[in-house]
């Protein structure tokens, strides 16, 4: 580690650790199941009257209405706005564009019953893929992550093992989920998930 | 004891049939004895081809026991498995024979193996319209009904194979086969072979145990899960758990030979296995004579068919057509043999006694059928309610709350054209409530049934057949050794209900919980009561159906996936530092970083020396921070914190004490003021959600008309605590924009600066009395501004510290930590925080309970220090005050105990915290803490024993 600090500083994710794993069970399943991290999200916690003026406001604001109907997920080419409450959402973007986005949310809400919170330290994504993403997520998931009843666009807080989570099916056209995982529980969500691809990874077929 | 040996390989083994694959042959022991079997054997059917006959010995009583069943319903054949995996005690007719198997018969129970279970065992959650339980025909049909609708079902057998009672009757090959190969071309539909469901719990919530990998022996893939316990919550389910054959109890009923009725024709059917030479069968029911003609079929000789009904029927009429000797009215009294069977005798039953000459049958094998006790545990379990049902003989099912349907023989219907359209029928309406009769017409045609020749002759109930002697060789519960002489000295002491009975005689306790033993039971004991087996009822059914091992109900939960760990930004910095860990809730810690040949104690002298005189560091970052923000958000913590909140000025922080509405402190921290409408509020470590959620059910429930939100952060920072004389130096270092002078930036003020280059929030807190920081920074940036302030503060001996020295600092000031030193029934004023108990404030949560004359008393435990005589005497965490030495006769009065207990460096002695009665009064006074025999001496004083003027706070 250098200690220029003139040099732009390298941030390290809370799975950076992983990264080699992560990849060695998506080539080893042949794809089977995909993991990565998706590591420095922007994260906003948006809290406001659904069917207040600030709430008109933010779909100015972001291009994209935050969704009412619960447990669903709103995309836009460069955000997604995760429903966790009446009046409560996640705001996701790019890496980096967390106090741009911010910026304009308060913008967009000053004056009103509202709050938004830079929450992008909180949690970090893992990207859980492929064909038999839903049968490793079902080790652990209550939830069920069949297509009829938690498709793309479904969200919901829900537990994977022992650790919180917040998933997300993604849309039509990146299938898989977005698991959102807190920071300090994301080593142990990330075990997890490599323990339990262990039977995805080499061809478990001939079990009959 | 004597063990024949066979004289060739599979004497008992007929030369066509069963559904074992006779191409190859596998090998195995048993009580260090090699044989053979084949693939579709059980370790049963094996052992019976061999002429095994005696398997294990009983519990309580060490007699011979052989092959009972042919399935979970086992009470006898208990064995060890030793290879290629391990098994304590399972029934060797429900394991599937492996080649390298090797087994042992067990006296009755089990024994742990020594070595770790090196297997894998997980779990999964499945979601299913119909969840069907049983493969038998009526599953089957109810499986394939729901499936044809598209509706995702889910179907579990406890077999290896489907078919249920089709397989062991020999009936409907082709029906069966045809129903299988339907089955697995529906996508929306799982079938679970070897998954035994072993718990109905609420809203349709039902747990099965799928058996994964112990068939496939040695050859068994190391990353596939051994055992997978299946969390299934099902809209509908659809029972067909089939009927259990159950036993007579009469003289000497247990001898190896003596055997279910179905379960010897299974072994014909299945496995191709003759269960003896010469059989007699003794039946109070239609069931014994197709398995009797089954076994004459199949070259075994019929030496007696013995029906405890006088008019046997249709049945009794076919079996004497086909040669067969039928003694209706009649029954086994009793069995000879050495411990195997050799005869049995059988006289008259009149009126339910036996009467007249003994005749003496030989045979090796007696096949038996009392009834059949339809399989209603998981009804049971469910909430279902049972009825008997007098023409069956039976505890039928009647009604239950949840949406469930029992179907087949489970449901006491006991043809197959009756068990196929009951299945059908509930399998249909279950994936489609909505279904007519009309839509359900014939959804499937049944099956020829062999075992409808159309007519037949209703069952009796007979439990017991009395005599000769005691009953104390007539076996109620094989395998708790219970006899009718147990049941009659329970009934005899005045025991008349059977959850009583049970527990008296420990029957329908054992491993196979009664599944054979435990209507009989009901039946002998009613018999002895003189009441009706209904009024009597069965005992309760409970999870789990069958054994459920520990380690698959682990799955993956453990190891180090046993609970999740939590580590902050910097947790490798700890590591490269050999950190020692503390577990904090979830959090890992550093407790204290030890240098090469350091113990602890040494290790928290040289890091409280370095906060004390020189700088050191710490991780803070588990600290709670929670976002508090709205135009309300003042008045909000105005009510939460005992002190005033809203008067706090942007840029400055106050420290804040929350009480619960008893008075009695719940958390305390810091509270800084971001901007006129936000807050920034931090709570200890271990409380950070309940503090969350203590803020959310006050704005929820009692102040929603307030205008705030609240929003956890304590991950979007890492923290820093940047402590002792030469902090400044060092924080000057890497933030030269921040003003040093405590003019600029006084004590409990924060600034939003740039440390090591990264955007950072810089508060002027301390929780040890030196000059301290605590710097926040986005987590992704924790590890360089870390290794930055190492680098910074090397020229001045910068030392990082744990969670024990924060511990030793923070007490030699008196802080106290709340959790610790607080227990719940400490008040902010008994911890000398009264000060920060606002008189002035109209109300906040707690203020009307400091008014009670219990909370106000002088005489309330109160923090104090605790000064041992000998400077170097570490008091005992938790150790109690007393106030007299010599102790007085017990009972001898608690003045109170000890929360914190260090050695300090600064005060170059030992002290500790203690909540002592009326403490402050007795500050210079000495008192006594009892360590072992010891009276110790110490003496109460303040508890802020380090600077107490606060000179060393601004450096």
């Amino acid at each position: 580690m250098t200690a220029d600090t003139e040099q732009p500083l390298a941030p390290v994710s809370p799975l950076v650790r992983y990264a080699g794993r992560f990849a060695a069970v998506t080539r080893a399943s042949g794809g089977a199941v995909r993991l990565a991290e998706l590591p420095l999200l922007a994260q906003l916690s948006v809290r406001l009257d659904a069917k207040g003026p600030a709430a008109e406001a933010v779909r100015f604001a972001l291009g994209l209405a935050l969704p009412v109907e619960p447990d669903t997920v709103a995309f836009s080419d460069e955000l997604a706005a995760l429903w966790l409450g009446p009046d409560e959402w996640l705001v996701v973007g790019r890496p980096g564009s967390a106090a741009g986005l911010e910026e304009r949310l308060r913008a967009a809400v000053a004056g009103e019953h509202a709050a938004v919170t830079d929450v992008s330290g909180q949690r970090t994504t893992v990207l859980v893929g492929g064909a038999r993403a839903r049968d490793l997520l079902a080790h652990g998931c209550p939830l069920d992550l069949h297509p009829r009843a938690f498709g793309p666009g479904r969200c919901a807080q829900t537990t994977l093992a022992r650790a919180g989570v917040l998933l997300a099916g993604r849309d039509e056209h990146r299938p898989g989920y977005w698991l959102l995982t807190r920071s300090s529980f994301a080593g142990y969500v990330a075990d997890w998930l490599l323990d339990a691809a262990t039977e995805y990874v080499a061809d478990a077929t001939s079990i009959t | 004891m004597p063990r024949q040996l066979p004289s060739s390989a599979h004497p008992f083994r007929l030369p066509t049939g069963g559904r074992i694959d006779r191409s190859r042959t596998l090998t195995f022991r048993f009580d260090g004895v090699a044989y053979t079997g084949h693939p579709g054997d059980t370790l049963a059917s094996a052992l019976l081809a061999c002429g095994v006959r005696q398997v294990a010995t009983s519990i309580k009583l060490g007699r011979a026991r052989g092959v009972f069943g042919v399935g979970s319903e086992e009470p006898n054949a208990l064995v060890r498995i030793e290879a290629p995996y391990a098994e304590a005690m399972v029934t060797a007719t429900t394991v599937e024979l492996c080649e390298g198997l090797v087994a042992f018969g067990l006296p009755g129970r089990g024994r742990l193996p020594d070595g770790p279970d090196p297997a894998r065992y997980d779990a999964v959650y499945a979601h299913c319209d119909v969840l069907v339980v049983g493969a038998g025909p009526a599953g089957l049909a109810a499986a394939l009904a729901a499936a044809r609708t598209g509706a995702r079902v889910v179907l579990a057998d406890e077999n290896g194979e489907l078919g249920g009672s089709l397989l062991g009757r020999g009936a409907a090959d082709d029906w069966g086969a045809r129903a299988r190969d339907e089955l697995a071309g529906f996508p929306q539909t799982r079938v679970l072979r070897r998954t035994t469901v072993f718990g109905y719990y609420d809203d349709n919530y039902l747990l099965a145990l799928e058996r994964r990998t112990a068939h496939l022996g040695a050859a068994a893939p190391a990353h596939v899960s051994r055992e997978r316990v299946w969390r299934i919550r099902a809209g509908r389910v659809v029972l067909a758990t089939g009927a259990h054959e159950r036993p007579i109890a009469f003289a000497d009923n247990d001898r190896p030979g003596v055997m279910l009725a179905s379960a010897a024709r299974a072994y014909v059917h299945r496995f191709g296995v003759a269960p003896g030479r010469r059989a007699v069968v003794f039946t109070a029911c239609d069931s014994g004579y197709p398995a009797a003609l089954d076994l004459a079929a199949a070259g075994t000789e019929v030496a007696a068919i013995v029906d405890a009904r006088p008019q046997a029927g249709l049945w009794a009429q076919r079996a004497r057509d086909a040669g067969l000797p039928v003694r209706a009215g009649h029954a086994v009294t009793g069995t000879s043999g050495d411990p195997c069977l050799t005869s049995v005798a059988v006289r008259e039953l009149r009126d339910g006694e036996p009467t007249g000459p003994v005749a003496v049958v030989d045979a090796d094998t007696l096949l038996v059928s009392g009834g059949w006790n339809p399989t209603v545990h998981l009804f049971s379990q469910a909430g279902g309610t049972l009825r008997h049902d007098p023409a069956r003989v039976a505890f039928v099912p009647r009604e239950c709350r949840q949406a469930v349907e029992v179907v087949g023989s489970a449901a006491g219907a006991f043809t197959l054209a009756e068990c196929v359209a009951d299945g059908a029928r509930a399998g249909a309406r279950a994936a489609n409530r909505e279904a007519t009769e009309a839509d359900l017409g014939h959804v499937l045609a049944p099956p020829p049934d062999p075992d409808d020749i159309g007519g037949g002759a209703p069952p009796v109930p007979l439990w017991l057949v009395p005599g000769p002697d005691e009953p104390r060789t007539h076996f109620v519960d094989l395998q708790r050794d219970v006899t009718v002489a147990d049941l009659r000295r329970a009934t005899g002491a005045g025991l008349s209900g059977v959850e009583h009975l049970k527990r008296y005689t420990t029957a329908g306790t054992a491993h196979d919980q009664g599944r054979t033993s435990g209507v009989l039971t009901t039946g002998v004991a009613a018999h002895l009561l003189g009441v009706e087996v209904s009024a009597l009822g069965t005992t309760t059914y409970r999870p789990p159906y069958t054994p459920v091992p520990f380690a698959a109900l682990a799955g993956r939960d453990r190891g180090a996936l046993h609970d999740p760990v939590r580590v902050t930004a910097l947790h490798d910095q700890h590591l490269a530092r050999d950190a020692v860990f503390e577990n904090v809730g979830q959090w890992k810690r550093p407790w204290y970083y030890p240098l090469a040949g350091e113990d602890m104690a040494a290790a928290v002298a040289r890091e409280c020396r370095a906060a004390r005189e020189g700088v050191a560091f710490m991780d803070a970052s588990t600290l709670g921070k929670i976002d508090v923000q709205g135009a309300d958000a003042g008045v909000f913590l105005d009510r939460l914190y005992t002190n005033m909140i809203s008067t706090l000025k942007p840029g400055r922080i106050r420290y804040g004490v929350m009480c619960r509405a008893d008075g009695m402190v719940l958390d305390d921290g810091t509270v800084l003021r971001t901007a006129d409408d936000r807050f920034l509020v931090t709570t200890t470590t271990g409380n950070a959600a309940a503090v969350l959620d203590w803020m959310e059910e006050w704005l929820q429930t009692e102040w929603p008309q307030l205008r705030v939100h609240c929003a956890s952060v304590t991950e979007q920072w890492a923290t820093v605590a940047l402590v002792g004389p030469r902090s400044r130096d060092v924080l000057s270092a890497l933030a030269p924009q921040l003003p040093s002078s405590s003019d600029d930036f006084p004590f409990m003020a924060w600034r939003d600066t740039r440390v090591a280059g990264v955007a950072a929030r810089v508060c002027r807190i301390s929780f040890s009395g030196e000059l301290a920081y605590e710097i926040n920074v986005p987590p992704w940036y924790a590890p360089h501004v870390w290794e930055a302030i190492a680098r910074a503060g090397a020229p001045y001996g910068i030392t990082p510290y744990g969670t024990e020295t924060m511990h030793v600092l923070r007490a030699e000031k008196g802080y106290p930590v709340v959790g610790q030193d607080t227990d719940g029934t400490v008040t902010p004023q008994d911890l000398g925080l009264g000060w920060a108990v606002s008189a002035k404030k109209r109300d906040f949560v707690g203020k009307r309970s400091h008014a009670r004359a219990d909370t106000a008393r002088p005489d309330r435990k109160q923090l104090v220090a605790l000064l041992p005589d000998d400077r170097h005497t570490l008091l005992p965490e938790g150790g109690q005050v007393v106030a007299d030495a010599p102790l007085p006769a017990p009972p001898v009065p608690m003045l109170g105990h000890i929360t914190s207990s260090y050695r300090s460096t600064a005060l170059g002695r030992t002290f500790a915290l203690a909540l002592v009665r009326g403490g402050r009064e007795r500050v210079g006074q000495r008192i006594y803490v009892p360590v072992g025999s010891v009276l110790v001496p110490v003496t109460v004083a303040e508890p802020v024993l380090y600077d107490p003027e606060g000179a060393r706070r601004d450096g």
